[in-house]
């Protein structure tokens, strides 16, 4: 039985959506509903076993549970139980407030497996209703054009929507093709979007004044090209060091991400004070060091297939 | 501050050049006295902080951080004051934000080893953005895509005045730039600094790309391979400038005592030598006097330094640029016939027949050592800047050889994440490769790409941010001149060198040797 395996695995726990944990092609899935209906758009008709938060089973004595990791819609910590000894697994995590996804749990364990995409002390997220502000600012600013921002189809692009709909803004949001049926997926899960219009065959004059959010790969894309005089935004963790915004050509960096910062993956280890902790993808080398001097066992696993710096 | 580094973020993703300039002259025309006048300074690269530098933020840096930690944040960032300003703590709540003139006037009046003392203290009361401005402006190198010329047209744009006036007396004055912007604001006349000796802007040549120019209509000089260098003299005070504008008076005090002449002259400093057609030194020479603050008697009888002069700007107060190149280089052999010949002599003109007998003695100049060949307009005032038209620099072919990589680095700035810093080796007659230089330019973004995809995917080793490749992949490298030096164990390093072209279908024991470089010096 694996996790999150990125090749297709005859029995497959899947934390979370994103196409980097749930590949397709696998025997048998273990997910929440959520995720598994993600997989199901993605992939077509894909069948699993329904795992809703808190809920488990057990295989060859070992107790499987999943709990909220509040990275995505239906993203799961996954918890292992053998013989008295606690296993998590994070998958992908962040503890900030998202009004698109369950909180975060933190659950007691001897052994935890964290992720690191963000760890390296320079990775502060700030509060994510200061980015909104910045970006609404801009959107003031320039009625004459519009915003494009670049996010993240799954997650990033809905959490945007949501957060742009709590601090007010109540206008249409023009959103990519490619966003429409998560979007859909999400509003059938009850996260309330607002009104989103596709911005695909309208007229330049339509989107004067507008937000508009397309998956990266499309802001300096030709499909761009339609839009009245775009500012070019792009909501991640890595809009935080400059360069890193300045080689995708982004005007507006929104730093927002669905991961968790410096301050959250340290915290989180102090929280749980786990005997072991197992560094799986990102920044390993630096939370290993902070593990080190905060006298926390930790050591790095390199896994294949995780991209660095691909979402965030 | 937190308007400053409101404008320095807003240059940094504005990709406009004209957004640029118009966030700068929103900037100068809505902040106040002397704030505006510093940012000024820093946008020109005319702000110098004495008490602070590099090392001090370094300094500061490993007092608060795990140095592993810090390393590993500053390897990925890929610049220092960035990483400390998103490293530091999180500003409280209630901290005032210092203005632009309260860090100044701090840092000023401290000493260096209080400085980060002082600097940690201004870091406590910024966010992150800000905390990136302060240590950029307290270090001097804003690195946001500003030149000099385009900060002087944001303040001609702020104020409405032509960049040329503003260049004309920006020389003479000094940060935080008061009288400029009395002026702007049309509350005093234009800054009069008639009796101090200072800067006017240099004319320049743009490169002669494959054109032939009519002699009748154009003189032809030799390139000399030293420093442009602009001396001027009140008759009280004589000051040299670099190409930049730079003062560089204490680093040759010899020639500025021996001009006994009143006015601007323009000429290229020079070390003498049997090199540059056996008349002057190569630049090799020249660079041991350059960037030194003092200079002692030996230095000056070692490397005895002298100007060849080009052009005169000024003769005694009388303004000459409006005149023709060759009014202008009349008066000049008048002036120079005053001056000790020692230290000054004319820049020849070139007596070529036609184009053609020009370009037989310009290809013959490698073996004179010579960089190439100028060429000016007879009828060209002296104008600042490049003018399309007017000098032409008509540089001989560069040298190229096949090398080797065998280390990268990754670059900083735009580049950090890449690794685009290349050193490359020849080989030795037993079949070892050693290196023989570093470049990191010439080769467009794809080309980067893949290098940098190369470089990943071909490392056998790792020395903290360098890592050692598989000798496979052979760059041809363009340069200018190849010379002894104690820096390579190949004993000798090449000058300018930049990748021209990625050899990909060359296997790398195809490529140059050693003794084939060696050959090519002078």
């Amino acid at each position: 039985m694996w996790i999150d395996p990125s090749r297709p695995a005859e029995r497959a726990l899947v934390t979370h959506g994103h196409a980097d944990h749930a590949r397709s092609g696998h025997g048998a899935v273990w997910a929440t509903p959520e995720t598994l209906a993600i997989m199901a758009l993605r992939y077509g008709t894909e069948m699993g076993t329904p795992m809703p938060y808190g809920d488990g089973f057990e295989a060859n004595g070992v107790k499987i549970s999943f709990h909220p990791a509040g990275h995505v819609l239906g993203s799961a910590q996954i918890l292992l139980e053998h013989a008295g000894e606690r296993v998590v697994v994070t998958g992908d995590y962040k503890r900030r407030f998202d009004p698109t996804c369950a909180p975060f749990e933190a659950v007691a364990c001897d052994v935890l497996i964290t992720e690191a995409t963000f760890g390296l002390p320079v990775f502060t997220h700030p509060p994510i209703e200061d980015e909104i502000a910045k970006l609404l600012a801009a959107r003031a600013a320039h009625q004459e054009g519009c915003i494009l921002i670049g996010a993240y189809a799954l997650g990033k692009a809905q959490r945007v929507i949501a957060e742009l709909r709590r601090a007010g803004y109540d206008a249409p949001i023009y959103i990519h093709g490619a966003m429409q049926k998560m979007c859909d997926l999400y509003a059938a899960h009850d996260v309330a979007l607002g009104e989103l219009i596709l911005a695909t065959g309208l007229a330049k004059a339509e989107m004067k004044g507008a937000i508009v959010i397309a998956p990266p790969s499309a802001l300096n894309d030709r499909w761009a090209q339609r839009l009245p005089d775009p500012i070019t935004a792009m909501a991640s963790g890595w809009m935080r060091v400059r360069q890193r915004a300045r080689q995708r050509n982004v005007e507006l960096p929104l730093v927002i991400s669905d991961h968790a910062d410096w301050t959250e993956l340290t915290d989180t280890l102090l929280e749980l004070r786990p005997s072991e902790t197992w560094i799986t993808h990102g920044r390993t080398d630096a939370l290993g060091r902070w593990c080190e001097l905060h006298q926390l066992k930790a050591r790095a696993l390199d896994l294949v297939g995780r991209e660095e710096e691909e979402e965030g | 501050m937190q308007a400053f580094s409101a404008l320095i973020d807003g240059l940094i993703y504005t990709r406009s050049r004209d957004h640029k300039v118009r966030l700068i002259a929103d900037y100068l025309r809505n902040t106040p006295d002397p704030d505006r006048g510093w940012a000024l300074a820093a946008l020109a690269g005319t702000l110098s902080i004495a008490t602070v530098k590099a090392a001090a933020i370094r300094a500061m840096a490993e007092e608060r951080f795990d140095p592993m930690l810090f390393r590993m944040s500053r390897d990925y960032v890929g610049d220092t004051a960035e990483t400390v300003a998103l490293m530091w703590p999180e500003v409280s709540a209630d901290a005032v934000a210092p203005t632009v003139s309260e860090v100044i006037d701090l840092l000023n009046s401290t000493s260096r080893a209080r400085a980060p003392i002082v600097l940690a203290g201004l870091m406590d009361r910024l966010d992150a953005n800000g905390r990136y401005a302060l240590l950029k402006l307290a270090t001097g190198g804003m690195r946001v895509g500003i030149s000099a010329r385009l900060a002087k047209t944001a303040f001609g744009q702020a104020f409405d005045l032509s960049v040329d006036d503003v260049e004309e007396v920006w020389h003479a004055l000094r940060p935080p730039y008061a009288e400029l912007f009395a002026w702007g604001e049309g509350k005093s006349d234009r800054p009069d600094p008639a009796d101090s000796a200072f800067f006017r802007p240099f004319m320049l040549a743009h490169p002669l790309e494959d054109g032939i120019v009519d002699l009748d209509a154009y003189a032809a000089e030799w390139k000399w391979d030293g420093i442009r260098i602009q001396i001027a003299s009140t008759g009280g005070e004589t000051r040299l400038f670099s190409r930049g504008g730079d003062e560089v008076t204490a680093a040759f005090p010899e020639i500025a005592a021996a001009f006994n002449g009143i006015g601007v002259v323009d000429g290229e400093l020079l070390v003498r030598g049997d090199v540059q057609g056996g008349e002057a030194a190569s630049f090799n020479a020249l660079q041991q006097r350059l960037g030194r603050k003092n200079v002692t008697a030996a230095m000056q009888a070692e490397y005895p330094v002298f100007v060849r002069l080009y052009d005169i700007l000024f003769d005694g107060a009388e303004d000459l640029r409006s005149l023709t190149w060759t009014a202008r280089r009349e008066r000049l052999e008048r002036f120079a016939a005053q001056l000790d010949p020692l230290r000054f002599d004319l820049s020849a003109i070139i007596a070529a027949r036609d184009f053609n007998h020009l370009a037989e003695m310009r290809a013959a100049a490698r073996e004179a050592e010579i960089e190439g060949v100028m060429l000016k307009r007879r009828d060209s005032p002296y104008l600042a800047g490049r003018k399309v038209g007017l000098w032409y620099k008509w540089k001989r072919e560069p040298l190229v050889a096949d090398c080797v990589m065998m280390y990268a680095q990754r670059g900083s700035g735009k580049r950090s994440s890449f690794y685009s810093d290349y050193t490359f080796g020849c080989w030795t007659p037993d079949g070892a490769l050693l290196p023989v230089g570093k470049a990191y330019s010439g080769f467009s973004d794809a080309e980067l790409k893949w290098l940098d995809r190369f470089v990943r995917d071909n490392t056998v080793a790792r020395f903290g941010p360098v890592r050692e490749v598989e000798k496979s992949l052979v760059l041809e490298v363009a340069f200018d001149a190849v010379h002894e030096s104690k820096r390579h164990k190949s004993g000798i390093a090449m000058r300018f060198p930049r990748i021209s072209r990625l050899r990909r279908d060359k296997p790398a024991d195809e490529a140059d040797t050693i003794a084939a470089l060696r050959a090519m010096i002078g």
